[in-house]
């Protein structure tokens, strides 16, 4: 009885965790579909998520593009199948790297910044003032960030896409000496309408969830700096393990079978 | 009891956070155009009975009525309505730093209202002049004011809708004498103004003698005094005696926890 009590305790803490986040995604999304609406809000967001996003998102995706050319040259030249490369690249890019990569870095940039910001109105009482001049705080902190997230994600992943299959062609061509020509037309014969779709469904659901972690850790802040701090540090984890474990069930479901 | 239906009529308001009760029955009364000052000690659930009152918090047990409308347990759309009855002035002012001044004194008037934003500027510096501040603050960001000025701007925000009943969680806190006597005859000027009700916190015996028709006293989660200003000098209750006088020693036990 003693080791099953403890158990028992995590056990319920964790439903009503999830309880609670189950709660306040629905309440999230059910004020993103009823007016009134914030254009200026859900304008401001975006602009925030996903332009400024665009240097870090285009950095990795430069970077991990070059990296899977050169990795992927090293094991294919033993079989002399060089030729595969442009496929890993591109495959791996639009499926899996694109996506996860993006949706990391940010979950990092905004997760936090969104945590940190909802958090500090609720410590400074912002949150309880929006609600006493009749504004509910869904409608006008979390829903605008909901639809924002969602929406840029997939448009970032594009650029992801754009930029991390450049980097493969980069050091393919200039590098290992691939005919450049050659190079594309093999990109675009691998690649399926699939391969990218999947990839920005998976933007989609990353975004959203990069967008209600920030909200409803910052939303459940108490207490002080620290209590925002740990907000902040909440939200960045959870968003990251979301993504990886969302990841692989968005993957089974397209590619499963 | 007055002969006129109470504008709020609290009866055996219950609030526990986990196992520490806050407040274990308060009942009170507070008759239209009154202003009314809740004292006592910090920690004993001023707060906490002032966010029940307007919604903030989920009371868990008793009565709360506003203009003889039961509020406990009614839905949160209705709750919407009731609340626009309402303005608060937060202890830090909770002023919105993502926008300016004008726009935090604006706010309830652009967003619950849906007054165009030109006209709720002439409101809002109409507003604004009655607290003493010039259109030129209106300009700048909550950041760059001082705490005297923030006040300032908080009760400016709480009066622009024309509330009904306007809250005041702890007015003077934080201000030097001086300035707390300048808010305390704002607040004063504006609920008159407006013939509005006021229900004031706060533990400045100043501030509460300037600003209340009526004292009640809250200790241990019940009111256990209540009446007429001037009577709170001959109150005859040991508890009130000592918060009055300021006084380390009495029935009051201050525990250092």
């Amino acid at each position: 009885m003693p080791i099953l009590a403890p158990i028992g305790r995590v056990f319920l803490a964790f439903l009503a965790a999830t309880g609670r986040l189950g709660t306040f995604a629905m309440t999230g999304v059910s004020h993103c579909a009823r007016p009134p609406f914030f254009p200026r809000l859900i304008g401001h967001q975006m602009i925030e998520i996903g332009y400024f996003s665009l240097p870090v998102v285009g950095m990795t995706a430069i970077f991990t593009g070059m990296v899977l050319a050169l990795q992927s040259y090293t094991g294919f030249a033993r079989f002399n199948a060089e030729s595969a490369i442009a496929a890993v690249v591109v495959l791996s890019i639009t499926r899996e790297l694109g996506p996860v990569l993006a949706g990391l870095m940010v979950a990092g940039r905004i997760g936090a910044a969104i945590a940190a910001e909802i958090g500090t109105m609720r410590v400074t009482e912002q949150i309880d003032a929006l609600t006493t001049l009749s504004t509910n705080p869904f409608k006008y902190l979390v829903a605008p960030r909901l639809i924002a997230g969602t929406l840029m994600l997939p448009c970032l992943v594009v650029f992801a896409d754009i930029i991390g299959v450049f980097g493969g062609y980069l050091i393919s061509v200039y590098k290992l000496g691939f005919n450049p020509n050659t190079y594309l037309k093999l990109t675009w014969d691998f690649l399926e309408p699939l391969d990218v779709i999947s990839g920005l469904v998976k933007a989609a659901v990353f975004g959203f969830l990069v967008a209600l972690m920030g909200c409803y850790h910052g939303y459940h802040s108490k207490g002080g700096a620290q209590g925002v701090g740990l907000a902040t540090t909440n939200a960045v984890v959870s968003a990251s393990i979301l993504i990886l474990a969302f990841n692989y069930i968005i993957t089974a479901l397209f590619f499963g079978t | 009891m007055s002969a006129t239906a109470p504008k709020i009529a609290l009866r055996d308001l219950k609030k526990r956070f986990g196992d520490k009760p806050v407040l274990t029955g308060v009942d009170l009364d507070v008759a239209p155009g009154e202003s009314i000052v809740v004292i006592g000690g910090s920690g004993t659930g001023k707060s906490v009975l002032i966010k029940c009152i307007m919604g903030l918090l989920q009371t868990d047990n008793g009565s709360i009525r506003i203009d003889g409308e039961e509020v406990v347990g009614m839905r949160v759309s209705e709750r919407e309505k009731v609340m626009r009855k309402f303005g608060m002035l937060f202890q830090s002012a909770g002023l919105f730093d993502s926008l300016l001044v004008w726009e935090n004194v604006a706010f309830g008037l652009i967003q619950a209202r849906g007054m165009a934003r030109d006209e709720a500027k002439t409101v809002a510096h109409e507003k604004m002049a009655q607290v003493g501040l010039g259109e030129d603050v209106g300009a700048l960001s909550p950041a760059e004011l001082s705490g005297g000025m923030k006040k300032r701007v908080g009760l400016a925000r709480a009066i622009a809708t024309e509330p009904e009943i306007i809250f005041f969680d702890e007015p003077t806190t934080g201000l030097d004498p001086i300035m707390g006597d300048i808010i305390n005859d704002l607040i004063i000027d504006c609920v008159k103004e407006l013939g509005a009700t006021a229900l004031t916190i706060t533990h400045d015996m100043a501030s509460a003698r300037k600003i209340g028709d009526r004292i009640a006293m809250l200790f241990d989660g019940e009111i256990i005094w209540d009446g007429a200003v001037d009577e709170v000098d001959r109150a005859e209750n040991p508890y009130v005696e000592q918060f009055i006088n300021g006084l380390a020693e009495g029935p009051i036990q201050v525990t250092t926890a």
